[in-house]
């Protein structure tokens, strides 16, 4: 087996009395497109900022593509590219000059680092901003911009940190299109997102953090296969009442989404609907998404 | 050593500070220019310079080297801190950059600020005093060194600043007490001996009188001790730095 793209062993960090991470073990497999989900403050860009290197772990190792954050920082961080969270302002130069000097940072230099500038600020269009001071771009253009300079020194793996938080849907797409192409070629992609569906979509494996504890980690088509409830939606007249009024999860216009163990036949919901006097003119079932299953492992008390 | 990527940050930090020449070259030129208008020329003091020296000819090397040493601090210091507020010190953080790297990039660029404007301030003085110097060589030394002090100093605020009033509070209640009282507007030998004590408290008294050795070949300090202390101050500052830096302090968290 090869040596994962990213390894966490042991990961834990401690902020005066909160322990940010608890000793996470986990490897990332290369060549995947790795889905990396939790609430806000579960402890997803810690564990992305001490695999970059901006957060030193109170314990534990992390190593990118073999090498160790801490005591190889040359060759873990040549193998990693970061897009950060933050849209960060660099207002004494331009585009291409901040892309010419995070090159120069790598070493990189010369024709053949220009050509690869000029193709990334085309791939990201970008190259009508490329003389224009960052301070001017729009939020759009300074994520764009973000994702070039992580990639300026053909990273193996990119770490891409909610990086379509406030961003149109248009730049969204594209910026999918964009990613994906990136895993085509072969490169290991890291996403952290809130938007739960977009990981579904994209990703093949994914791991889910809780209170700095990693809560599961699996191939996509095993975790949506551990959902432990499916739903049940019923359009109709009438009202639900007694132990059906129970599993109601949510009131639809013209009906019900009610919320059953995976095991449950729909024989005794159906039962239980005529019993309260409810005509059914229609029912579907859902099948379970990374959202149920998000939420059933990360829900308070879980 | 990543030679290639230590010469860009030290190409990107002059790039920074030229960028804005008139903030960070001209102005201080002009506000140093100031201080040899008023106490060169009106207070025309012998009695505070050194013995057979012309007050503007002690004044102009101790406002060069001011100007230098402020210049080569706050070059920097503002660097840093404004990568922290802007964020974009996270791009020099994901760099395969060695501490002692990013440290001799930001020392660099500090010391060609300082240099730069300390020999505005030289130059001016000459034209308008016919300055003459005696031992260019040990001018040149104290210029480096006291740049690389100050560089150095500044690397340290900007470190450990997380906030702009905390600069402005290194900068103001720090810097610039301590170069004003290094002897730039007179030699200590005019002090009542406590304040003449104090003085020889003052690293930055031992970078002045190490420069202006340079000039008159007259010094209120033998110029080895000068040259001891700020070679020392410089190994502390630099061990300090480094430390702080590889822990990443205040920059990793």
């Amino acid at each position: 087996m090869s040596t994962p793209a990213v390894e966490f062993q042991s990961v834990a960090k401690r902020y005066g009395d909160l322990w940010a991470l608890k000793g996470i073990d986990l490897a990332i497999p290369r060549g995947s497109f790795y889905g990396l989900l939790g609430h806000n403050g579960a402890g997803k860009s810690t564990l992305i900022n001490a695999m970059a290197g901006l957060v030193i772990p109170t314990r534990g190792r992390i190593c990118v593509m073999g090498h160790d954050v801490q005591r190889d920082y040359r060759a873990s961080r040549r193998a990693l590219g970061v897009v950060p969270q933050e849209l960060i302002d660099e207002p004494f130069f331009s585009v291409r000059e901040l892309l010419e000097l995070q090159s120069g940072y790598f070493g990189l230099h010369g024709r053949r680092q220009r050509a690869w500038l000029d193709e990334l600020l085309e791939r990201l269009s970008l190259t009508d901003k490329a003389d224009v001071k960052t301070n001017q771009l729009s939020g759009g253009m300074k994520r764009r911009l973000l994702i070039a300079l992580a990639l300026v020194h053909h990273p193996e793996v990119l770490v891409l940190d909610e990086p379509t938080a406030g961003v149109d849907v248009a730049l969204r797409r594209s910026l999918w299109a964009f990613a994906r192409e990136l895993h085509a070629g072969g490169m290991t992609i890291i996403l952290t997102t809130h938007y739960l569906e977009e990981a579904e979509s994209l990703c093949d494996r994914i791991a889910i953090i809780h209170r700095g504890e990693l809560v599961v980690e699996a191939d996509k088509a095993e975790l949506l296969a551990r959902s432990p409830w499916k739903h049940v939606e019923i359009i109709g007249r009438g009202e639900p009442s007694g132990a059906l009024a129970g599993q109601v999860c949510e009131r639809l216009a013209e009906g019900w989404r009610f919320r059953l163990p995976r095991e449950a036949g729909l024989g005794t919901l159906l039962d239980q609907a005529r019993a309260c006097g409810i005509e059914i003119e229609d029912l579907r079932v859902i099948e379970p998404d990374l959202e149920q299953v998000f939420l059933s492992l990360t829900e308070e008390g879980a | 050593m990543n030679w290639r990527g230590l010469w860009t940050l030290f190409i990107k930090e002059n790039r920074r500070f030229l960028s804005v020449a008139v903030q960070t070259l001209f102005a201080p030129v002009v506000t140093t220019l100031l201080y040899l208008l008023v106490f060169g020329q009106l207070l025309d003091e012998e009695s505070v310079a050194f013995r057979g020296v012309d007050y503007a000819h002690f004044l102009v090397p101790g406002l060069a080297m001011m100007a230098l040493m402020q210049n080569a601090f706050a070059n920097s210091s503002s660097s840093l801190i404004q990568s922290k507020m802007h964020g974009n010190i996270v791009f020099l953080l994901l760099a395969p950059l060695s501490p002692l790297e990013i440290y001799l990039a930001f020392l660099g660029s500090a010391v060609l600020r300082g240099l730069l404007v300390g020999l505005m301030v030289f130059l001016v003085g000459w034209l308008g005093y016919g300055m003459s110097w005696q031992a260019p060589g040990w001018i040149l030394l104290f210029a480096v060194l006291s740049g690389a002090v100050m560089g150095g100093l500044g690397i340290m605020a900007g470190i450990l600043s997380e906030k702009y009033d905390h600069l402005a509070a290194f900068q103001n209640f720090i810097v610039v007490p301590l170069t004003f009282l290094s002897g730039v507007f007179y030699s200590i030998h005019q002090l009542p001996p406590v304040w003449q004590q104090a003085s020889h408290f003052n690293p930055f008294f031992y970078m002045v009188d190490g420069s202006r050795y340079g000039f008159f070949q007259q010094s209120d300090v033998p110029l080895g001790v000068s040259l001891g202390v700020t070679l020392g101050f410089l190994a502390l500052v630099s061990a300090i730095n480094l430390w702080l830096l590889v822990k990443g302090v205040k920059i990793r968290h």
